[in-house]
């Protein structure tokens, strides 16, 4: 079991606005995010997921408390880039994460860039290629392409490509599986494990379907307006969730196994 | 067995594009709606779900054609009709459609009042505007909205989902007899997903419209929503049948393949890996000669390829698949 953590937060928060119109969009929270595990974040829309993704990747700075990645405060270093070099993260639209004017295949060489040292040419086109082909693409198949040629969940699949060639300590995927195919959803998650088992990546998983969250975390925060009100591992936040919230979250799946809706006798199907 | 209210026959509609390429997006697709029923569209992205909406709504709009088959609503055939009386007279009264981005369906810089008035003046109705505001306070009342507070917002003033709710509002305000709800839940968390259907079904129980047909990819939801199911693939429907019939026990590869796709969060059945289905649709610019899912079929036989494979009935279902039993 891991036991050094790579994130931990103390005191946490995040607000927006001032006076009658401040908004507290994440409320002193305090958690740790283990080394080499995955742990996801659950709630409605709303909650602050995306913004305690945001902190985490340093794209906000706190109102107050601190976060320490590696043991250091977050914003220790004046040049986030050096922050960027092991947290990189996967967003929900993939399409207005690539340039529409560049080829695919350009875009990835060109993430190469982060690097402090750049590798030789050759080794750059093979390193593309083995990223492509851990996604289970075709090199070929992307020649020449631009991003509006190909569908949602390839081009979901060219971003873990990207994160297969930065190969960063951490992963933050902020609802990566929801812009595609209910069907290509399983094969996302699977490549996120694969993340973590060859990689010995530590990813952060954001989503609001918990049954998602269940498949692949080793751990679950599920998070209501701002505040951190459950956390444990999956099989413990399913079986016996202590808040409504949590309760709720579950009964609101779409599960055939269950029932869900309510309808008037004579008419439902 | 009731008259139904809305039928399909045989419908056929292609995409010419500006390198001259012809792409068959929906290629003979039959099925028919009774009073009450709500038909499911499962499907992957890229198989003809939102082409079909367009082609079933007579929206015949260039590059989209119609290459032949007709659609009929109580009996009337709506295609071959111009597009000012199709939109004047059907779409709206008739037939009328949730889009599927609602976040941007609405106009953000008129408040949803105008948005819905617009919605009754232009489909013919000669109602002042004291009578508009009556109607509008009413329905959006009777859907269990905050009338006031919403009528007088901009669009961007509300959530997520009560933008969704809105748009469903707006769409059914002249009761058509038949709805198309494309995605209507895919943009939205769980919850609101929950409170969006639980609408749709109120417009049903209240008789405000008559039938509906509902699109998406989540074959999961569709057992609690539909009646029945019909699952496309590459332009055609693979499998049609009824909700128990086809989450239950589907017959049809890719309907197994789907079924076998889909995550479960329930204690008891965390167990089963979902399978993913490799590779991808086929080009439709060319005619396909066999058996379109031939290539990612996982029980596909050497003759697969080369037979053309027909709507057959399979235990009361309708499947397109010679080996299936």
């Amino acid at each position: 079991m891991p036991n050094e953590a790579k994130f931990e937060a103390q005191g946490l928060s995040r607000s927006y606005g001032h006076g009658k119109k401040l908004v507290e969009a994440v409320k002193n929270l305090t958690f740790t995010i283990p080394n080499k595990a995955i742990v996801s974040v659950v709630g409605q829309s709303g909650s602050g997921k995306t913004v305690l993704a945001k902190l985490l990747l340093r794209l906000e700075t706190p109102t107050s408390g601190a976060l320490f990645f590696n043991g250091k405060p977050i914003a220790c270093e004046r040049d986030p880039r050096q922050h960027w070099r092991s947290v990189q993260a996967v967003f929900q639209d993939p399409f207005s994460a690539f340039n529409q004017f560049f080829t695919i295949r350009a875009q990835l060489k060109s993430s190469f860039k982060l690097f402090t040292q750049k590798p030789s040419a050759d080794e750059i086109e093979a390193r593309v290629d083995a990223a492509l082909l851990a996604v289970n693409i075709e090199p070929k198949e992307i020649e020449g392409k631009y991003p509006f040629e190909l569908s949602g969940g390839q081009m979901q699949r060219m971003l873990l490509a990207r994160i297969f060639i930065l190969r960063p300590e951490v992963l933050i995927a902020d609802e990566p599986t929801s812009m595609v195919d209910a069907c290509s959803r399983a094969s996302i998650l699977d490549y996120l494990m694969k993340l973590k088992k060859e990689l010995d990546m530590t990813i952060v998983f954001v989503t609001h379907d918990i049954g998602l969250a269940c498949y692949i975390s080793d751990s679950i925060f599920v998070m209501h307006q701002g505040e951190i009100i459950e956390q444990g591992s999956p099989e413990r936040v399913t079986r016996s969730p202590t808040s409504h919230v949590t309760k709720q979250l579950l009964e609101d799946i779409p599960d055939v196994h269950r029932q869900w809706i309510r309808r008037s006798a004579s008419l439902s199907p | 067995m009731t008259r139904p209210i809305f039928e399909v026959d045989q419908l056929r509609a292609h995409y010419l594009t500006r390198f001259g390429q012809k792409i068959q997006a929906v290629d003979g697709v039959s099925f028919s709606l009774r009073p009450g029923e709500i038909l499911g569209i499962a499907g992957e992205s890229g198989c003809g779900k939102t082409t079909l909406v367009s082609a079933c709504m007579g929206l015949y709009i260039p590059p989209l054609h119609l290459s032949g088959g007709d659609v009929r609503i109580d009996g009337q055939s709506i295609i071959g009709m111009d597009v000012e009386t199709n939109r004047r007279d059907i779409l709206g009264k008739k037939i009328s459609m949730i889009p599927q981005g609602a976040l941007n369906s609405l106009n953000p810089t008129r408040k949803v009042r105008d948005l819905a008035s617009d919605m009754m003046l232009s489909h013919g109705e000669r109602l002042d505007k004291k009578e508009i505001e009556a109607r509008l306070r009413g329905r959006f009342r009777k859907l269990g909205m905050p009338a006031e507070e919403v009528l007088n917002a901009y669009p961007t003033q509300l959530p997520a989902g009560m933008k969704q709710r809105v748009v469903i509002a707006i769409s059914t305000l002249l009761d058509p007899r038949v709805v198309i709800a494309d995605e209507p839940t895919s943009a939205l968390d769980v919850s609101t997903q929950k409170a969006v259907i639980q609408l749709l079904f109120e417009l049903m129980d209240q008789g405000i419209i008559g039938s509906m047909l509902f699109i998406t990819h989540e074959l999961p939801l569709l057992r609690h929503v539909s009646n029945n199911i019909a699952v496309m693939y590459a332009g055609e429907f693979v499998e049609l049948g009824t909700t128990e019939q086809v989450i239950f026990n589907p017959r049809q590869p890719y309907t197994k393949a789907l079924m076998g796709s889909m995550l479960s969060a329930e204690p008891g059945h965390q167990g089963q890996r979902p399978v993913a289905i490799e590779g991808a649709p086929p080009n439709l610019t060319h005619a396909i000669e066999g058996c379109r899912f031939a290539e990612r079929c996982p029980e596909v036989r050497p003759e697969c390829k080369a037979n053309r494979q027909v709507i057959r009935l399979v235990e009361e279902r309708q499947v397109r698949c010679q080996y299936a039993e």
